[in-house]
């Protein structure tokens, strides 16, 4: 019950993050919070119903996924700076589509 | 008991810190406090393997891509993030108000609130899950890694100099 409290209020500073800044870098640390937040209600559901080797394997999965994310993510954003030379969400008008 | 009710006050502490904080590059550092301390958090729960891959990967090399992307980018001197100070304070400050009314009505409203992180029941080995139960989930990771190689392949892969 704890857990779960302090889960949402990770959720929330993360949602909040990436809804608040304009900054790219800025939002996917909000986004790397929420991954936390999953990581957490994660092991603390596998505690509290005993299963916590499989929490653990299911962890281990979201940590590589969230790595993968990341990394082209921050090429994304690296990209988007060469094209942009700024890092603000209101200027990338310059996509495709 | 008390040390579990810390730990977890200082996860949120870290978190709301790394968001709230002006610089990228202490956000950054945030990130890699903010993971330190849920791998505390785990170990209590004993989750040690996923707390050794919480500690080395989140804690350790997603902050350096962070850094990387913060020294490669420079996307604001000193004097422009003071500028920009307090238009973020202002969309910011909202958030601690959130966080703490939240935290009240759900303590509130918890009818049988524990201060005490749930201790685990013996099981089965991790590794006979994750080799043995698992392995569609390893074949998973081995293709997402390979998207993932191949993504950042193509992002910085050079281009042909229009004539």
């Amino acid at each position: 019950m704890l857990s779960a409290i302090f889960v949402v209020l990770l959720f929330i500073i993360g949602i909040y993050c990436i809804m608040a800044s304009y900054n790219l870098v800025r939002a996917l640390i909000g986004l790397e919070i929420l991954i936390k937040a999953v990581t957490l209600l994660i092991i603390a559901a596998g505690a509290k119903s005993g299963h916590l080797h499989l929490a653990q394997a299911l962890v281990i999965t979201v940590i590589v996924v969230e790595v993968v994310m990341i990394t082209v993510a921050v090429g994304v954003v690296v990209g988007i700076h060469i094209y942009n030379n700024s890092l603000d969400v209101r200027k990338v008008r310059r996509l495709k589509g | 008991m008390f040390l579990d009710l810390l730990s977890l006050i200082l996860l949120v502490s870290a978190a709301l810190w790394t968001v709230m904080t002006r610089s990228l590059l202490r956000s950054a550092i945030g990130l890699a406090l903010t993971s330190a301390v849920l791998t505390v958090i785990m170990f209590k729960m004993e989750a040690n393997l996923a707390a050794v891959f919480e500690l080395s990967v989140c804690a350790g090399l997603i902050p350096v891509l962070f850094v990387s992307v913060v020294s490669l980018t420079q996307p604001y001197t000193h004097q422009e993030i003071l500028e920009r100070m307090k238009s973020m304070f202002a969309r910011f400050r909202l958030l601690p108000v959130i966080l703490i009314g939240v935290g009240l009505i759900l303590v509130l409203l918890g009818p049988h609130s524990q201060v005490q992180l749930p201790l685990p029941e013996s099981g089965e080995n991790t590794r006979f899950i994750l080799w043995h139960l698992r392995q569609l989930d390893l074949l998973g990771q081995v293709i997402i890694l390979l998207g993932g190689v191949f993504g950042v392949a193509v992002l910085f892969k050079e281009r042909k100099k229009s004539a």
